[in-house]
């Protein structure tokens, strides 16, 4: 498979991503424990 | 105390911005452009003379950003840490933005002086060099989106 961070387009993607999975994480794990 | 948090943020700011829009024009700018100027011969005038400065001024941006962050954070710095104390937001801030501040000095600025030819280097080593620099380069620059966005919901709540 084609490393994402190859091309700039799916750096940005990553990047999204990345950002979402870290909102859901934080929500259910971090915030209001 | 007040005062001296606003000093700290304005700081926080001015360099993070020098830090992230190097680091923008790097990935968005600079390599496309090194690629075309490579093919018609006028590559040496970005590595010789863009590039080196532009590093200098991005890998000591990013010590004056990380460290205006945490004189920021200030009684918060460990419990941002340590994903604490009504800090959890902020803190997975603070932790990209070490962790690409690691990037900068570790992987980033010594391969790049292979790179540029400041320091020796086979053809061999730079050519591991210039992958390691650029795909660090480039996971940087993802993280700076979840960074960014933590920087913000962190100060300011959603």
């Amino acid at each position: 498979m084609k490393n994402p961070l190859d091309s700039l387009w799916g750096t940005v993607i990553s990047g999204l991503i990345l950002t979402g999975v870290l909102y859901v994480f934080a929500n259910h794990f971090l915030v209001g424990r | 105390m007040e005062h001296a948090m606003g000093i700290f943020r304005w700081i926080h700011f001015m360099a993070g911005v020098m830090w992230i829009g190097l680091l923008y024009y790097f990935n968005f700018v600079q390599v496309a452009a090194l690629k075309n100027a490579a093919a018609d011969g006028t590559a040496a005038g970005i590595s010789k003379h863009v590039a080196p400065r532009a590093l200098l001024f991005f890998r000591w941006a990013a010590v004056v950003t990380w460290l205006a962050g945490a004189a920021l954070l200030g009684p918060r710095f460990v419990p941002a840490f340590t994903l604490s104390g009504g800090a959890e937001l902020i803190g997975i801030g603070a932790w990209l933005g070490t962790i690409m501040l690691f990037n900068v000095w570790v992987l980033i600025w010594p391969n790049q002086k292979k790179i540029l030819g400041l320091v020796p280097a086979s053809d061999a080593e730079k050519n591991t060099a210039r992958r390691v620099a650029f795909l660090a380069s480039r996971t940087n620059t993802m993280l700076s989106m979840p960074m960014l966005f933590f920087m913000g919901v962190g100060a300011h709540g959603f």
